[in-house]
């Protein structure tokens, strides 16, 4: 003190270097940054009254695939009614909804407004009905799903091309996607569940 | 030589840290059955959001609860082990627990084996929809596209 101004000596800050990377490291490796992935789905709304619906669909609207205890996918359309293969599927899904041929046994082509667009010629009534047995496995049902849906983003993406002139996945979000997905709009519904005994 | 300066160096790593910190989520479930999920290709999509997702495990328990419990295909929600019915309850919870603009749009993310019969999924799927929880995603992992 009596020999006059004496500076504070610094802390040692060396270690804080060393300090911040054990954190860092720790954190590192406890992080996650793998996001989760699938397939996406909506159901259908829950409504115990309706049951009786789907009788009124007229026949060459409708694609059946039952996929049964086996794990065989029995496919039943217009022009398709036997056990397939599932490399099989996309193109027999593709073919019936949207019916390029305009074949009288598959779905009905019909003009359909989309908002924002125009008259589109289309499918609108088309239903793939996919339906399952209680000892189904898992990894067919959702392969069938996977092809179920490839089907659609096929489509969406051939129209896309051929309207827009860019595939479906660059189209803007908010004005043209919607447009694609109404010319081509998923209708897979899953059959309440029934209890099979064999496969019809 | 003269020295480089490192004075700025905790700095630098703190805001890296920080980052990880910001990221990381410790609330992970321990999952306590036995999943694979099924692959697919070109239709996975990321999960943008975690905050809006649940998980409901399906799959046969895991080793250490196999005495116990058997091998078969079990429903885990949260941290125990549940039957299809639970699930509605599990619902509300998890929307309880999302801010309100968020509720809409929840997504129960289903991570299920692929061995896992149809039966039991069937049920869960009712379950969702008697509870509104329309927006669902089967987990599936990317396979290595052929074509």
């Amino acid at each position: 003190m009596g020999k006059g101004k004496r500076k504070v000596p610094g802390l040692n800050q060396s270690s804080t270097a060393d300090i911040s990377f054990i954190l860092l490291i720790f954190f590192l490796v406890t992080t996650s940054m793998d996001t989760d992935t699938g397939l996406s789905r909506r159901l259908p709304e829950w409504d115990p009254n309706a049951v009786e619906q789907e009788m009124k669909i007229k026949e060459r609207n409708v694609m059946t695939v039952l996929v049964n205890q086996n794990n065989e996918i029995h496919v039943k359309n217009g022009v398709v009614n036997r056990v397939i293969d599932i490399s099989e599927l996309k193109d027999i899904a593709k073919e019936f909804i949207a019916n390029p041929d305009d074949n009288v046994n598959l779905p009905i082509k019909e003009d359909y407004v989309i908002e924002d667009f125009g008259t589109v010629v289309t499918t609108v009534r088309h239903v793939i009905s996919l339906q399952t047995d209680r000892t189904t496995g898992y990894e067919i049902y959702f392969k069938v799903q996977h092809e179920l849906s490839k089907a659609y983003s096929e489509l969406r993406d051939a129209w896309a091309r051929k309207t827009f002139g860019k595939p479906y996945k660059e189209c803007d979000e908010k004005t043209e996607q919607p447009i694609v997905r109404g010319m081509y709009a998923s209708k897979i519904s899953e059959a309440e569940p029934k209890q099979y005994g064999t496969a019809q | 030589m003269p020295e480089l300066n490192t004075s700025s160096l905790p700095d630098l790593i703190f805001t890296v840290l920080f980052f990880f910190m910001m990221v990381t989520s410790m609330r992970e479930v321990t999952v306590m059955v036995d999943i694979k999920t099924p692959k697919g290709s070109t239709e996975i999509e990321k999960l943008e959001r975690k905050s809006l997702v649940s998980h409901i495990y399906i799959g046969s328990p895991s080793k250490s609860y196999r005495a116990t419990l058997g091998a078969t295909p079990r429903i885990q929600l949260n941290e125990v082990f549940a039957e299809p019915e639970a699930i509605r309850e599990f619902v509300i919870a998890e929307r309880a627990s999302m801010f309100e603009k968020d509720k809409p749009l929840m997504k129960m993310s289903l991570k299920i084996d692929q061995n896992v019969k149809m039966g039991i999924i069937t049920d869960v799927k009712q379950e969702l929809r008697k509870a509104s929880a329309l927006n669902i995603v089967y987990s599936a992992g990317f396979e290595k596209a052929k074509d």
